[in-house]
């Protein structure tokens, strides 16, 4: 085992520390995440160690609560989009023809819109709620995933072992989850990371633009448009659930950039 | 007369990374010396790995990749250039030393015309105007045998062919009148018929502008043919150095022993029997194309005997592979297997036609995949097709390794922890473990070293004795082809133009396309090359 570098290190403890915070919430965090505590805006203090909010609420607490959803669902759509993309990228390329036709063009159309604007018109229609955000999200960033493994798939389609295989007589499936997959894990495991953050910062750009998750429930993207008019007090309520987000997405992107170059290292098995 | 090149005592080392492991110092190559007069070729060869590329890059004080030429002197022109500075070793490469590499497809631009590529080092160098510089380069381009040497130039890489290719790469070369020119396989990815006009042009070249050579090669018989000496490397380590008849006529060492009667495998050539395998009247095109890319073959396997198909790139010859596969879809005619009419797609195939028909790939490195051990590479077949597991699957897994010979230990293990002839006897058992009646071999010895290809072959035929499968042989070797077959089909341009007993087929009279391809096999032997020029009738389709 090669040493972890620095940079991959605090990442891991970052993001394991989030990870604690986030299953652990309810001993971690000194009050509730709804109690009414102190005063609006109260600066940072040993009873409120990063303050409170809009309405008298700990600021530390909701930190935590707000993890939990905002890494759970997060991480949800980051499984839904990279089972559906990479299963669909695979089958189109091994089947090619009108089944590659069909969900490239699909893909296709829904990356020419802003996923913003989709994930906005859909929330704004549907029932708001934790599944339905999931799927969105999940669905939306499946179409990049795709791409992703439709072409490194593609790669890995035309080498002789996979021929091998289908002159074996090896079904769709052997041939996708035993000759391929594994040869395309790397680059996926590494789009994994930055996906989850792109989710991170999805998930919470719809919660500040009010379609993301709903009162009573909060994340951090929500908590942001709640204490934003705090900013013009000089009061730093707001900047703290954006400091927590920016700070989430920095320690998974070193843990995905580890990854990523010690993953595509050990490519050189395929030349001996 | 003084030394051109002088090299003592040469080490080089180089840094590995093994995975999961802190990174080791190796050395490729320790101790090897060597002297070049003006005007001599000096031929370096060996096996793969036996750091012949390394020592010829190190006369221009160069370490490809992270190699590090750490002890001995190179002196060129009567000067240590070892420790030159990066600056001084620029004004120095290019212009008393050049570099002919082996594959000039992918060592050319393919966005600039070739003359502006051929004389580039010569006016950077300021060794000659750039005027002078193009007339020159047209001399050579005559001189190589390059068709229009006077617009040849105007071309860009993608529209010449890779026989002419290497002699612009040559003509690169030569143009600022180095003193020493070194050639890294410059034939090896030729086909032989293009290989010999190429050989010819370079032997020329070299005697007529008077330049001192280190010619790189894994192949003797070629190498026979251009050099005044030969130095035989192995493992970074010098094993013999001497006189070019000397080393092909009366080797002191057992590995150059080794090296010079390779192919010596001798085969008896079998009756003609029913055949397992009937190909009839077939012709195939790749799709959204109007080309027949084989036409009207009709050949016969028998079992437990062996046909080779022959010819150069481009003939047809992996194609009618693909469509006995099935791979690709065949237009006309028919495939009879085993009595069965094989249906023309792949997925109408049952079972058992799939089995009985196993194919092993050129590049074993590839056929093979990479996140998988070879126990469960061999063991696949078993399992898909005669429904194996655990102890009685191992069991078999470990007969068949026994029989390719490679014994106990090897089950676990990944592709890329084993050697490239183990690879390939891998696949072999892959093949092997389906219990096939016919097993297509395409390629199988081309990637390999001589003596490991040798290695495989002998294989091949104790399976054939043990098993009574039939191959279906594709190669452009004919050496490969003397040793293994009992029938032989040559193939040009899609169709097939000898086909018979490998007797009757290597027996004359020839046709011109067989006779150019039989005497284009380079033979070990002093003066085959001028030989052969001198008596051919046709010129080669790559020329």
């Amino acid at each position: 085992m090669r040493r972890i570098p620095l940079s991959a290190l605090i990442g891991m403890i970052l993001t394991g520390g989030f990870l604690f915070c986030a299953i652990f919430a309810e001993w971690v965090a000194p009050y509730g995440y709804d109690e009414v505590l102190g005063k609006v805006w109260e600066s940072p203090s040993s009873t409120y160690l990063l303050g409170t909010d809009t309405i008298g609420r700990d600021i530390l607490s909701r930190l935590i609560y707000g993890a939990r959803i905002t890494i759970f669902v997060a991480l949800a759509a980051s499984i839904l989009s990279f089972s559906l993309g990479s299963f669909l990228g695979f089958l189109a390329a091994v089947r090619g023809g009108w089944i590659d036709q069909v969900l490239s063009r699909l893909v296709d159309v829904v990356m020419s819109v802003p996923s913003l604007i989709i994930a906005l018109v859909l929330l704004s229609v549907l029932d708001i709620n934790l599944t339905v955000l999931i799927f969105v999200i999940g669905i939306l960033d499946a179409t990049r995933v795709f791409r992703l493994s439709r072409a490194v798939a593609m790669d890995i389609a035309v080498m002789d072992y996979v021929e091998a295989a289908k002159l074996r007589g090896e079904g769709q499936s052997w041939v996708i989850f035993r000759e391929i997959l594994p040869n395309a894990l790397s680059p996926l495991v590494a789009e994994f990371g930055l996906r989850f953050i792109f989710a991170v910062l999805f998930i919470s750009t719809l919660s500040f633009l009010g379609l993301g998750i709903q009162p009573p429930l909060m994340d951090w993207g929500g908590m942001v448009k709640e204490n934003k008019d705090a900013l013009v007090y000089g009061k730093s309520a707001a900047l703290m659930p954006a400091l927590a987000i920016a700070l989430l997405a920095i320690s998974v992107n070193l843990v995905a950039d580890w990854v990523l170059t010690r993953t595509s290292s050990l490519k050189g098995g395929r030349g001996g | 007369m003084a030394d051109l090149l002088s090299i003592r005592d040469l080490r080089i080392e180089a840094t590995a990374y093994p995975p999961g492991e802190p990174p080791q110092n190796i050395v490729i190559v320790d101790g090897v010396s060597l002297d070049l007069q003006k005007g001599k070729v000096l031929g370096l060869i060996g096996e793969s790995g036996a750091g012949k590329s390394t020592v010829g890059l190190s006369a221009m004080a160069f370490g490809r990749g992270g190699v590090r030429l750490t002890g001995g002197t190179i002196s060129l022109n009567g000067r240590d250039i070892r420790p030159l500075t990066p600056a001084a070793l620029r004004k120095l490469r290019g212009r008393e030393v050049t570099y002919v590499a082996q594959s000039a497809a992918a060592a050319f631009n393919p966005a600039k015309q070739l003359m502006e590529q051929v004389i580039e080092t010569s006016v950077l160098h300021g060794v000659m105007s750039r005027a002078e510089a193009e007339a020159r380069a047209v001399e050579l381009f005559r001189k190589l045998g390059l068709p229009n040497p006077e617009t040849f130039g105007n071309r860009y890489p993608h529209q010449v062919s890779g026989g002419q290719l290497q002699r612009a790469m040559t003509a690169m070369a030569l143009c600022p009148k180095p003193d020493l020119v070194i050639f890294d396989e410059p034939t090896t990815a030729l086909d032989v018929t293009t290989q010999i006009d190429v050989l010819a042009a370079i032997k020329e070249a070299i005697r007529d502008t008077g330049v001192a050579a280190l010619y790189i090669t894994h192949d003797l018989a070629v190498v026979a043919q251009v050099s005044d000496h030969i130095m035989v490397l192995r493992h970074g380590k010098m094993v013999e150095y001497g006189d070019v008849g000397q080393i092909i006529n009366a080797p002191r060492m057992d590995y150059t022993k080794a090296l010079v009667s390779v192919r010596g495998i001798e085969h008896e050539e079998k009756k003609p029997a029913d055949p397992v395998l009937t190909i009839s009247g077939v012709t195939a095109r790749y799709r959204g194309t109007n080309f027949d890319v084989l036409k009207n073959v009709n050949v016969d396997v028998a079992p437990g005997q062996t046909l080779a198909i022959v010819g150069e790139s481009g003939s047809g010859k992996s194609t009618l592979a693909r469509a006995v596969t099935g791979l690709l879809n065949i237009r006309e005619g028919e495939v009879t297997f085993a009595g069965r009419k094989l249906s023309r797609e792949l997925k109408d195939r049952t079972r058992d036609d799939l089995r009985e028909l196993q194919m092993i790939y050129q590049m074993a490195d590839t056929a093979m995949n990479p996140r998988q051990t070879v126990g469960t590479i061999i063991g696949r077949p078993l399992e898909f097709y005669f429904g194996l597991k655990g102890a009685e699957k191992q069991r078999r897994i470990q007969d068949l390794l026994d029989q390719i010979e490679m014994g106990k230990g090897y089950a676990d293990r990944y592709p890329a922890e084993l050697s490239g002839g183990q690879k390939q006897r891998v696949c072999i058992a892959r093949a092997l473990a389906a219990k096939p009646r016919l097993i297509i071999c395409d390629e199988v010895t081309s990637a390999l070293d001589p003596l490991v290809a040798d290695g495989i072959l002998k294989l091949l035929l104790d399976l054939q004795k043990q098993e009574q499968v039939a191959y279906l042989f594709i190669t452009h070797d004919l050496a490969t082809v003397r040793a293994i077959a009992d029938r032989i089909a040559v193939m040009y341009r899609g169709e097939v133009v000898r086909y018979g007993t490998k007797t009757e087929v290597l027996t004359p009279p020839f046709d011109d396309y067989t006779d150019l391809l039989l005497a284009s096999v380079p033979e070990m032997r002093l003066g085959w090359l001028e030989e052969v020029i001198a008596h051919r009738k046709m010129e080669s389709a790559g020329n």
